[in-house]
């Protein structure tokens, strides 16, 4: 997408060779909860290197902060030392702090102009949430993260979530995950992303996964509807300040699930409905329910070539355009199950499948877990 | 020769097939594929047999001119790009985009494949490529397909499902394809029709059956004349008048 360059956010751009590819997407769960270090998602994407061209990487994990489960985890960048005086001066304003760190990162050489890395596990404050009886603890959490991308300088909110979080850089994906040291974290799910970027600059804030709460995207392809959608989601409170046209997916999802409580098909229909002559031979009910949805949610309708796997707290799903224009693979093996944009990435890090089968335009591939969250802690199995 | 894929990029791998090649050797088994890229690209020896096993990766055999090459479980997308001739044998299933712009040769494969079969396949002089599907395919089978036959036999699938998708033959213009019944009008392009199939249709037809029902043990002659519907483009120019105002 074209979109002018916001110069409120002037770290860490980079350019490198050119190859020919296309972006590369994985993910896995164990529907069972159980916890699993990042060592298998890295190997994941890494077979799919030669997808991605060194200019974004990154990954979601879900179930890595037991300790701090009910606050909110805020991974940020930050370019200078006075970015971080404002960012933390905002957000003090609104929340407690409990804990704040560096997020841990191992020297990489192929890691470059790192911003500086920090994540805060935060509360809203009471007095915050009786100022906006309106709205809820989520939208506030919506309505500041928007804020600090929008208008704090140097500063990225990269992540949002509770007991989850983003980490993404510049550089293939398998370097970003060493640089992150993800493999010392264990989660019941990960997704992944090796970034070929076509249409905008690779940027630290530019690399997938994109969140917001607990919800998180990456993306293979392009929105060509991104003018149309980025209008649309502005009359309900949501700014695209990341350059790229995958962040109106994410939050397009949050409207759509969480604010307007659509079921995740429903959802699906909106952003990718059949075509009109295909709505006509449905049987009635069906038919006016996607009517309906197509003509409520005409903005939120995507097009384009994409694939897209969104993670959330409670499971996973891989998503389509409608004619299928990028590839999708899912597999099952016992508990768990796979998405990658190629069947040789699952077979990475599990030869032996139950099934393996290529995704459907249009149709998701959903995957929720199968005990509640608060279950008490599985040991976590290592890969 | 058997070449070990395990950790090896595409690029080192390949160069090994293209050496040992050239080296004499005509019988190639390369295990442990994990997704490399290009495996026997533009290799031209028709006397060389390539078996694979593992996952080859995208546009495996693309410009390949020749050898024989045989995948012992499934493949992935643009299989057969621009292949020139040679014989392609997937035992499992094949992605998306399988023979894409094919131009001569032959590809089985004892699955199903995905969307995009056969997109702008071609056929010219004595170049006839001919792509023979077991199970179904998904959308768009052979979109703006100029040539060649393409073919979806549907085993396995329940005889009252189809085994196309929609938009089947959109863009057509020369070539046919055969699809076991049941299909719909409504999954048709604009750019084909349904033709009635004669003795003369049915029998070259048939002739191709025999060498895909040996490579995968199956009697061809289970396959019944009534089983299937034959497409062929109703306009060699479709889009002929499309600027013209």
């Amino acid at each position: 997408m074209d979109v002018q360059p916001n110069p409120t956010k002037e770290f860490a751009l980079s350019r490198g060779e050119r190859d020919s590819a296309a972006c590369a997407i994985a993910g896995v769960i164990n529907e069972q909860g159980r916890r699993f270090n990042g060592e298998r998602i890295i190997r994941m994407i890494a077979n799919m290197h030669d997808r991605s061209n060194g200019l974004g990487g990154g990954f979601a994990a879900y179930g890595i902060y037991p300790e701090h489960k009910d606050l909110y985890a805020f991974h940020v960048m930050l370019d200078s030392a006075a970015a971080r005086e404002n960012f933390e001066e905002f957000l003090r304003r609104y929340y407690e702090i409990e804990t704040e760190e560096v997020i841990p990162t191992a020297p990489l050489r192929e890691i470059r102009n790192r911003p500086i890395l920090r994540r805060y596990f935060v509360s809203l404050r009471d007095r915050v949430l009786g100022e906006h009886y309106d709205l809820t603890e989520q939208d506030l959490v919506v309505r500041h993260v928007m804020q600090v991308n929008g208008q704090i300088k140097g500063a990225v909110v990269f992540s949002s979530g509770k007991n989850m979080g983003i980490f993404k850089g510049v550089g293939y994906p398998e370097d970003i995950g060493r640089f992150f040291r993800i493999e010392e974290y264990d989660g019941y799910l990960w997704t992944a992303h090796g970034r070929f970027p076509t249409n905008t600059t690779g940027w630290w804030g530019g690399a997938h996964p994109f969140g917001l709460l607990d919800w998180a995207v990456v993306h293979n392809g392009e929105i060509s509807s991104y003018g149309i959608n980025r209008r649309y989601l502005a009359n309900f409170g949501y700014h695209c300040n990341m350059h790229t046209d995958t962040e109106v997916i994410t939050y397009l999802f949050d409207m759509l699930l969480r604010k307007h409580r659509l079921g995740i098909e429903e959802a699906c229909v909106a952003l990718a409905p059949p075509f009109w002559d295909d709505v006509e031979r449905m049987e009635p009910e069906r038919r006016e329910l996607v009517r309906g949805l197509r003509i409520t949610y005409a903005g939120a309708l995507l097009n384009g070539p994409f694939s897209v796997v969104l993670a959330h707290s409670r499971g996973m799903i891989g998503f389509n355009d409608r004619i299928k224009l990028r590839p999708m693979y899912a597999a099952r093996r016992g508990d768990e199950l796979f998405i990658a944009s190629e069947e040789a990435a699952i077979r990475e890090v599990s030869p032996e499948l139950d099934g393996v089968w290529q995704a459907e335009g249009g149709k998701p591939v959903v995957c929720e877990l199968k005990v509640p969250l608060d279950a008490p802690e599985k040991e976590p199995a290592r890969a | 020769m058997r070449i070990d894929a395990t950790d090896l990029h595409y690029r080192d791998l390949n160069a090994k097939v293209r050496a040992a090649l050239e080296a004499g050797e005509r019988e190639l088994v390369i295990e442990n594929a994990r997704g490399q890229r290009y495996i026997g690209t533009g290799v031209t020896c028709p006397q060389a047999k390539i078996e694979i096993t593992g996952i080859p990766g995208n546009d495996l055999a693309a410009f390949t001119s020749g050898p024989r090459i045989v995948v012992r479980g499934n493949a992935q997308d643009a299989v057969g790009n621009t292949m020139n001739a040679g014989t392609l044998v997937i035992h499992g299933d094949a992605g998306d985009l399988l023979g894409h712009s094919m131009r001569g040769g032959t590809i089985y494969v004892k699955g199903s494949a995905g969307y995009r079969v056969g997109i702008h396949m071609k056929a010219y002089g004595q170049r006839f490529p001919v792509v023979v599907v077991g199970g179904a395919v998904k959308d768009y089978a052979g979109e703006y397909m100029a040539g060649g036959l393409l073919v979806v036999l549907g085993q396995g699938v329940p005889r009252d499902q189809s085994v196309a998708g929609r938009y089947v033959g959109t863009g057509m213009h020369n070539g046919e394809m055969w699809v076991r019944k049941p299909i719909s009008a409504h999954q048709l392009g604009k750019e084909v029709g349904l033709v009635p199939i004669g003795d003369a249709e049915w029998e070259a037809f048939h002739g191709h059956l025999a060498p895909y029902g040996a490579e995968f043990g199956i009697d061809a002659g289970q396959f019944k004349r009534d089983d299937f519907v034959l497409l062929r483009p109703t306009s060699h120019r479709p889009y002929g008048t499309l600027y013209v105002y």
